[in-house]
């Protein structure tokens, strides 16, 4: 009776109803709040430039902590990655911060598989959680979540435009992790130059197709300051942990012979902008990114790969649990067959050789045949050759003894004539 | 015998030769002459070469130039273009050759993309050794590389495999004048650690990098102070600019920040100066004498040494003389020749 109740009333529209007094769920933000700082925050920044061009430093500014860091090699063979993980504390708010770094990008003079390491690594963390999610005894809420919410890509301040590595490696990237272009050491372009060089940048990036992260404009709270930063995209950043006094304050600055470069000042340079779009006002959208869209298309990708479908040929939904069975028929139907096929293989494998070995065995033995002919052959040849000589012998013999016989009876003869 | 010192002082008066106006007349000579001085600049697209150049030369070559975008620079070669102008100063002419490398280590992939310089360098060393040994010797142009200005990007923490690769291709082939790049990008500190590393590492990869003459013995002691100076100061760390700014009352070239102003010709912001003198106005002629006389020779050298082998393995004859190679190969003489040679060959047989 309830099942078909239930039936009944699915397709009756939702009403919205007036309360009469105070219920208390408006509070359920706060409890969202609440479990969430218990459970700490895991934020994963890639930082692609190359050698040189800022990343630590970068890194040092934003979180205004000194990261462990030795200066990287201009030397190295190829890409490698190096993930670090911190654990940072500020109110009471625990952030598990692990910042990836790309070493030895861009030193390289054949640069066609640079951008490859980088891809592997996002795609290696996406496989990993994917593999969490689809185990029988999972535990998700205890995962250290290791996917990248964001990739900061250092541009180098050439002025001109997008150099042809930039272009190739963010092309590879958009698909794949929230995008954030910057425009490093900014602190060697002037305000003219920057302007040409930020809107030659953009539309390179437009005009080939390369998708970078936009700060969300749907939530009207933050919607006006998300669209006016979007317009300055990309931040020309400058970096720095050393501080100089300037005026009565001391600020994290730059010290040069014709001036001082003030890292917060936003007259000088984007810096600020970045720490409040990046950390202050969409850290949790950019997680949310990640997830919602491209973990999510790794995970699709990947399922279609190994044949998953949403709906089979009759536009059934399928349930996961027959896609399954189905699959793991499948999959021991191949290896059983695989293993025939080896099975029949080494058969044959073992006829053949048996073959070469009879044939070469027969082989073997006619010459033996023939050789012990041959052999049989010389012998009677020998033998023949040994009667004859010894016929010669005998008849030589013969001739000696009669010849021997005769001249006993000659001298006799002949003295007989003499005494005659 | 103070008359006799007399007589003897007016006498070396008398006897006043008049040689030591030599150095006057191959100045007159020189100035009706002209000179002539061929730069090559090299390095990354976006390293500042071509605004270094106009600062240097205090003009304008680069006139509605077209760059190329990033997708175009993918698989990017690299080119060879020479700016010639005729710039002239206080009645000396000089016939300015720049040598751009557009293209170089913007690809990709960049294996070998000094090729095509090295190769450059190499016609015209030839040229020269084909003109120098010919008959008309009259009008020889000199189209050698005198210097080659090696931009170095500041943003790293030394040399880079291609920065290595390209100064070891060349560096027996023209005088490699290296710079640091863009270095209003760097404070004091930061520029001074850089040279230390980078000329460290000139020394280790064995990287000959042109080296300035000694100072004589008999100059004095500012201008060897100056040349010690120079020379502790290299690789030179540049600025360069098209625009023409006011600081501190005056118009200069430079560049304008929010948070100050960059002169050019400021020494203490940078060693534009530096290198606008050496390369100008003092060692131009070094520059030039080095190309002729070293390697220039060792070209010519080896040039004549591969065709001597050559010749020995050929076996067609024995000359104690190297041969010289005709200045143009005429087709119809060589034809000629080879039919005059088969000639003898057969009535040789």
């Amino acid at each position: 009776m309830a099942a078909t109740d239930v039936d009944i009333f699915m397709n009756e529209e939702k009403r919205n109803l007036s309360l009469g007094g105070h219920v208390g769920f408006d509070s359920l933000p706060d409890q969202l709040v609440s479990k969430s700082v218990t459970q700490g925050f895991c934020f994963n920044i890639l930082c692609v430039g190359e050698t040189g061009i800022g990343k630590s430093t970068l890194m040092n500014t934003l979180f205004n902590t000194m990261f462990e860091n030795e200066e990287a090699s201009h030397y190295q063979n190829g890409v490698y990655l190096r993930p670090r993980t911190y654990d940072l504390l500020e109110s009471n708010v625990h952030l598990k911060l692990t910042i990836v770094d790309t070493v030895g990008f861009g030193d390289q003079i054949n640069k066609d598989e640079s951008y490859r390491p980088i891809v592997d690594y996002i795609d290696t963390q996406f496989e990993n959680y994917l593999q969490e999610e689809l185990k029988i005894k999972r535990s998700l809420f205890n995962y250290h979540d290791t996917r990248i919410h964001i990739c900061l890509y250092f541009i180098a301040p050439t002025g001109h435009s997008l150099k042809s590595l930039d272009l190739v490696t963010m092309k590879k990237l958009d698909s794949k992790v929230n995008i954030i272009p910057i425009i490093a050491k900014a602190d060697t372009i002037s305000k003219s130059e920057l302007h040409k060089f930020k809107i030659k940048i953009m539309s390179e990036l437009v005009s080939n197709g390369v998708q970078i992260y936009q700060f969300p404009t749907d939530d009207e709270t933050v919607s006006e300051i998300n669209a006016s930063m979007n317009a300055h995209l990309p931040f020309a950043v400058v970096g720095s942990v050393e501080e100089v006094k300037v005026g009565n304050k001391t600020v994290r600055a730059r010290q040069y012979p014709w001036g001082v470069v003030q890292v917060e000042n936003e007259s000088h340079c984007d810096f600020v902008k970045l720490r409040e779009m990046l950390i202050r006002v969409n850290m949790e959208d950019l997680r949310e990114q990640t997830h919602a869209r491209h973990y999510e298309l790794y995970r699709r990708c990947k399922l279609e790969e190994m044949g998953f479908k949403d709906t089979d040929p009759d536009s059934q939904p399928f349930s996961l649990q027959e896609t399954y069975e189905a699959k793991r028929k499948e999959f021991l139907g191949d290896l059983q067959r695989k293993e025939e096929e080896m099975r029949q293989m080494f058969v044959n494998k073992v006829k053949e050789t048996e073959a070469e070995l009879k044939e070469k065995e027969r082989e073997l033995h006619d010459k033996f045949e023939q050789l012990k002919r041959m052999h049989q052959d010389e012998k009677r040849k020998v033998e023949e050759k040994r009667r004859d000589l010894e016929e010669e012998m005998n008849a030589f013999n013969r001739k000696k003894v009669a010849a021997e016989t005769l001249s006993l009876s000659q001298p006799l003869k002949k003295e007989k004539d003499k005494k005659n | 015998s103070q008359a006799s010192h007399r007589f003897h002082n007016s006498l070396l008066e008398k006897q006043y030769v008049g040689f030591a106006t030599l150095p006057n007349q191959v100045h007159r000579k020189s100035v009706k002459k002209g000179f002539d001085f061929t730069l090559m600049v090299a390095g990354e697209s976006g390293m500042g070469k071509s605004t270094l150049v106009n600062s240097l030369f205090l003009t304008d070559l680069y006139k509605d130039r077209k760059l190329l975008n990033a997708e175009e620079r993918i698989n990017q070669t690299v080119e060879i273009i020479k700016h010639t102008v005729d710039i002239e100063e206080k009645g000396v002419k000089l016939k300015l050759t720049i040598v751009d490398t557009p293209g170089f280590g913007d690809a990709v992939n960049n294996n070998e993309c000094w090729k095509p310089i090295t190769d450059y360098i190499d016609q015209q060393f030839e040229q020269y050794f084909r003109d120098e040994s010919g008959l008309n010797r009259k009008n020889i142009q000199d189209n050698r590389v005198h210097c080659c200005l090696y931009f170095i990007p500041p943003f790293g923490h030394g040399l880079r495999p291609v920065d290595v690769e390209f100064m070891k291709a060349l560096h027996e082939k023209v005088n490699i004048i290296p710079l640091i790049a863009k270095a209003d990008c760097l404070t004091p500190n930061e520029i001074k650690k850089l040279k230390d590393r980078i000329r460290e590492e000139i020394d280790k990869f064995g990287i000959k990098v042109y080296q300035f003459p000694e100072c004589d013995s008999d100059e004095d002691e500012e201008f060897k102070q100056l040349d010690k100076e120079l020379k502790e100061c290299t690789p030179f760390a540049v600025i360069g600019s098209n625009t023409v700014v006011e600081a501190r009352g005056q118009r200069v070239r430079g560049r304008l920040y929010p948070w100050g102003i960059v002169e050019v010709e400021n020494q203490s912001h940078c060693d534009f100066v530096k290198l606008r003198n050496m390369l100008i106005r003092s060692h131009m002629h070094d520059l030039k004498d080095v190309t002729c006389d070293v390697h220039y020779e060792n070209y010519r050298a080896q040039c004549i040494q591969e065709m001597t082998s050559k010749l020995a393995q050929d076996n067609r004859m024995e000359s104690p003389i190297p041969i010289l190679p005709l200045s143009t190969p005429d087709v119809d003489t060589e034809k000629l020749i080879k039919m005059k040679d088969e000639e003898v060959c057969k009535d040789v047989i």
